[in-house]
């Protein structure tokens, strides 16, 4: 949030670039606001504030996924839901129906959604098959796979062991007990220490290199203002459960891939093939391999969403993961990703997901339909993708 | 009293931040050819797009008077209307469509139901073609002709306008001079039956072929015109006035100290074509460059040699390429571009914005784009690092910036030019081969990018530089290549070269 004003004097288009991050910042914030109202309140409840990360998180993890394919060209991926239901409802059936080792069913369902990945990913980057058209095939083929291993049925899990890998809440003992948990405090704590940490130390290494610096105010508001919101969310999952392993899941994924598309020369690529797919392949880089690998990813993305779908809702059925590609995709391009590839964050992506995740949950908590919520968070995605669009001509790009 | 068409006075036209045009003036007589000439971004084409109502009357100040009355055009349309047609640089046809469907694009022929007539169309564009003197069939799809010919489309859908005042926006750029010299005489053929045309161009000898009168615009103000006949007209006087002082060297003196070793050699290297697989598009070439050395490959447009340097290049083009390549002595295969950079050879790309640089980001994203891993740790990139790598090469490169976050796509063409050939220099080969480095770019940059050239054979590298413009290639070059369809056939010392000699290789092969 600090980078805009010392960027300005840099360029105008990055101006713009933040302008758009920044105001859809504000945007979750105001329609936080808003529906702190409406609801009376009770959107902050500890409950609520912990279920919207965990029911949300299916989301997070495959936008993560979906970015990079958008990135490489505002190319989607339409076959998630699909992935979803075929490697949730084989780990339902291997360990429900099989009594399989719940070790290697993970790993099964995780390899298997990467082969689902790396079937989409050798058409698409090698022989180059339109991505919509391939994902399309594989979402029919993949829908198809999974209702034929359920056998059209509702299978659903209780062995407490795979349930406590991905839902199960986390007690430490000393620290958590009935009535009383503090886990999720002195975890928050821990992780103000390291933002700071690395502010300063940032800042040193800056210093002693020489180079250019945003000012002290900027910097630490930063970190002061993630670290206030950072704490009083862990403080709301005291009151609640605490930290669900889900959390923990959803957090490293989202970590990891901000990690990659921001600081390895990996994650560069997918920006660059989405900026100029000649000029990328020309500087030495294989294009072919970078679609490969995107699509590949989502699969094994999506192979753990199953996983995490299956923990969280106890089953799976034919019908499961419909459409949860286009809340993923819709997160993307909240978050500013651009439809022509080559732009978006990962941070972009997570607000995105979480603007239409308080405005689903502020609107079930209201009481009001499904349908109703399908025509705001469609008028949210036409309406920030709209903002972006215009922002970017008025700042002369 | 001359007969004047149009009077554009005191036009300013500011961005956000910049002053594009500041005071300028332009008259234009009846029945002229009006040259417009000035460095990138000097205005040229704002001023262009201010007349044509690209930018709408009253985003601008002063006034526009065309066949003596006041014009405030709010859109393209109002001004085509008055019969002023601008042709841009980048065509604005569709590929896809047929050369009729593309020339009543927006304008279609309808008969009384309201539907498209396409009899009519078609009969209305091959009479327009006729008087450009294009021999197609309309129903051609247009990706189907050469450059050249859709130049020709350009203009007849202009006269489908009912032109009066025609304006060309480097409209030879991307033409041979075969084709470019064609283009230029038509206009004059035009001229005689009363068109007038404003031409904006890079290319000072076509002004002295066929322009009236030319006005120098730099930095955003009207400098002065100068009408032939009158003042001075030669292209030293021209420079004088965009670069304002007298440029008397056009190319940089260089010590020639070739040495006897060879850098890259190639033996007879064929390319077939990547669609086409029985065409050959190189055919049995073998050239070698020193190191120390500057070699030229001159020909038209089409004559194999982006190609070829292409194929060298970790074959990025074409298939079925057989031949030899050798690197210092040693004969390597190269199987893609990756291999190719780790043998230190680097390829700038023609087309800048569409094969070399990646628009939409930094001046740092672009420089390291094809070495990475020289500012990354275990595949962790070191932003600092990188930034100052950045840094680094535009300073050396001369590039005009804010900083190296600015986005590339807003530079001006010869600044583009400029953050490509940093990203290469980045990259530190020891073979560069540059492929058309100056297309499109102003003297000041052109000098700066020579300079670089010399530097580079200064410190022992091998550069190959395929290049349109002759003079250029005489100047810059130890040896020069002549290829013409696909075949080598000639080469020259630059001591001998002249514009004839080459011309004449090209064309003894034609026969």
């Amino acid at each position: 949030m600090s980078n805009e004003k010392t960027n300005q004097g840099v360029g105008q288009f990055h101006l713009g670039a933040f302008l758009t991050k920044y105001s859809m910042v504000i945007a979750l914030v105001a329609v936080f606001i808003l529906f702190y109202f409406l609801t009376g309140g009770r959107l902050l409840y500890a409950q609520n504030m912990s279920n919207l990360l965990l029911q949300n998180g299916y989301v997070l993890v495959m936008a993560c996924g979906m970015l990079l394919c958008i990135l490489t060209g505002g190319n989607i991926d339409l076959s998630v839901g699909s992935v979803i239901c075929l490697t949730g409802g084989i780990a339902a059936v291997l360990i429900t129906n099989h009594g399989f080792n719940i070790y290697l069913t993970i790993l099964l369902s995780l390899a298997i959604g990467l082969v689902a990945g790396i079937w989409q990913g050798y058409w698409i980057g090698y022989v180059r098959i339109p991505p919509f058209i391939t994902t399309l095939g594989g979402m029919f083929i993949f829908r198809g796979f999974g209702r034929l291993v359920l056998d059209s049925k509702t299978v659903s899990v209780q062995n407490a062991s795979f349930l406590n890998i991905f839902t199960a809440y986390i007690k430490i003992p000393g620290l958590d007990a009935d009535g009383r948990i503090l886990s999720p405090l002195i975890v928050g704590i821990l992780a103000v220490v390291f933002i700071f940490y690395s502010t300063v130390s940032s800042r040193a290494n800056k210093a002693k290199k020489g180079y250019r610096q945003n000012s002290m105010l900027a910097d630490f508001g930063r970190a002061a203002l993630i670290s206030v919101v950072l704490v009083a969310y862990c403080y709301l999952l005291c009151q609640y459960k605490g930290i669900s392993v889900m959390l923990v899941w959803v957090v490293a994924i989202c970590l990891i891939y901000h990690f990659i598309t921001s600081k390895t020369a990996f994650g560069r690529y997918f920006y660059a093939v989405g900026g100029n797919e000649k000029a990328t392949q020309l500087s030495g880089i294989n294009t072919n391999k970078v679609y490969f690998l995107a699509y590949a990813n989502m699969g094994l993305l999506a192979g753990l969403c199953g996983l995490l779908c299956l923990a969280r809702v106890g089953s799976v059925n034919g019908s499961t993961g419909t459409s949860f590609e286009m809340d993923a995709i819709g997160s993307c391009f909240i978050g500013g990703a651009s439809a022509y590839g080559g732009v978006g964050t990962i941070p972009g992506v997570i607000i995105g997901a979480l603007l239409l995740g308080v405005i689903n949950m502020g609107m079930s908590i209201m009481g009001i339909g499904d349908s109703w919520q399908y025509v705001v968070k469609g008028g949210v995605l036409l309406v920030a993708v709209i903002f972006d669009v215009v922002s970017h001509r008025k700042t002369g790009k | 009293m001359a007969d004047v068409i149009l009077e554009m006075k005191s036009i300013t036209k500011e961005f956000p931040g910049v002053k594009a045009l500041d005071d300028v003036n332009l008259v234009v007589e009846r029945g002229e050819i009006h040259a417009l000439i000035g460095e990138n971004g000097a205005g040229k084409s704002t001023l262009m797009n201010v007349l044509s109502g690209t930018y709408p009357f009253g985003s601008y100040t002063g006034d526009i008077y065309y066949d003596g009355e006041l014009c405030q055009f709010k859109t393209l349309k109002d001004s085509e209307a008055k019969g002023i047609v601008i042709i841009h640089q980048e065509l604005a046809l569709i590929p896809l469509l047929t050369i009729g469907e593309n020339m009543f694009l927006g304008n279609e022929k309808k008969n009384k139901f309201g539907y498209i007539d396409w009899d009519l169309t078609y009969n209305e564009a091959e009479k327009h073609m006729k008087q450009v003197g294009l021999n197609e069939s309309a129903q051609t799809l247009v990706k189907d002709i050469g450059t050249g010919k859709q130049q020709l489309v350009e203009i007849a859908k202009a006269f489908s306008k009912n032109v009066k005042l025609l304006i060309l926006d480097e409209p030879t750029s991307s033409l041979n001079d075969e084709d470019a010299k064609m283009l230029l005489d038509l206009l004059m053929e035009f001229k005689k039956n009363g068109l007038t045309s404003i031409i904006i161009t890079h290319k000072l000898n076509e002004i002295i072929y066929c322009a009236d009168k030319a006005t120098i615009i730099r930095d955003g103000s009207t400098i002065e015109t100068l009408v032939k006949g009158v003042d001075e007209f030669s292209e030293d006087r021209i420079i004088k006035g965009m670069v304002g002082r007298p440029m008397d060297d056009r190319y940089p003196k260089r010590e020639h100290n070739v040495r006897p070793e060879v850098g890259l050699e190639v033996k007879n290297w064929t390319v077939y074509h990547p669609l086409y697989h029985e065409k050959i598009v190189d055919h049995d070439i073998s050239f070698k460059v020193h190191k120390g050395e500057v070699i030229g490959f001159s020909g038209l447009q089409g004559a194999g040699r982006t190609e070829l340097a292409m194929s060298i290049f970790g074959k990025s083009y074409g298939t079925n390429i057989s031949g030899e390549l050798y690197i210092d002595g040693k004969q390597v295969d190269l199987k893609n571009p990756e291999q190719a950079i780790s043998h230190k050879i680097a390829y700038v790309t023609e087309d800048r914005k569409t094969n070399g640089l990646i628009l939409g980001e930094s001046i740092r994203f672009n420089t390291t784009l094809a070495r990475l891993d020289k500012v990354c740790a275990k595949g962790v990139i070191d932003v600092t690092e990188e930034k100052n790598a950045a840094e680094e090469m535009t300073k050396a490169m001369g590039t005009k910036t804010p900083s190296v976050e600015q986005k590339v796509g807003n530079l001006s063409g010869g600044n583009q030019q400029k953050a490509l050939l940093g990203k290469w220099m980045f990259a530190e080969p020891d073979i560069l081969i540059l492929d058309e480095p100056t297309r499109g770019i102003d003297v000041g940059a052109k000098y700066d990018i020579y300079c670089l050239i010399n530097e580079m054979v200064d410190n022992g590298k091998s550069v190959i530089m395929i290049s349109s413009e002759m003079p250029e290639l005489i100047g810059m070059c130890d040896r020069i290549y002549v290829m013409n369809e696909g075949e080598l056939r000639g080469e020259l010392d630059a001591k001998d070269a002249t514009q004839e000699k080459i011309m004449s290789f090209i064309i003894s092969a034609d026969k």
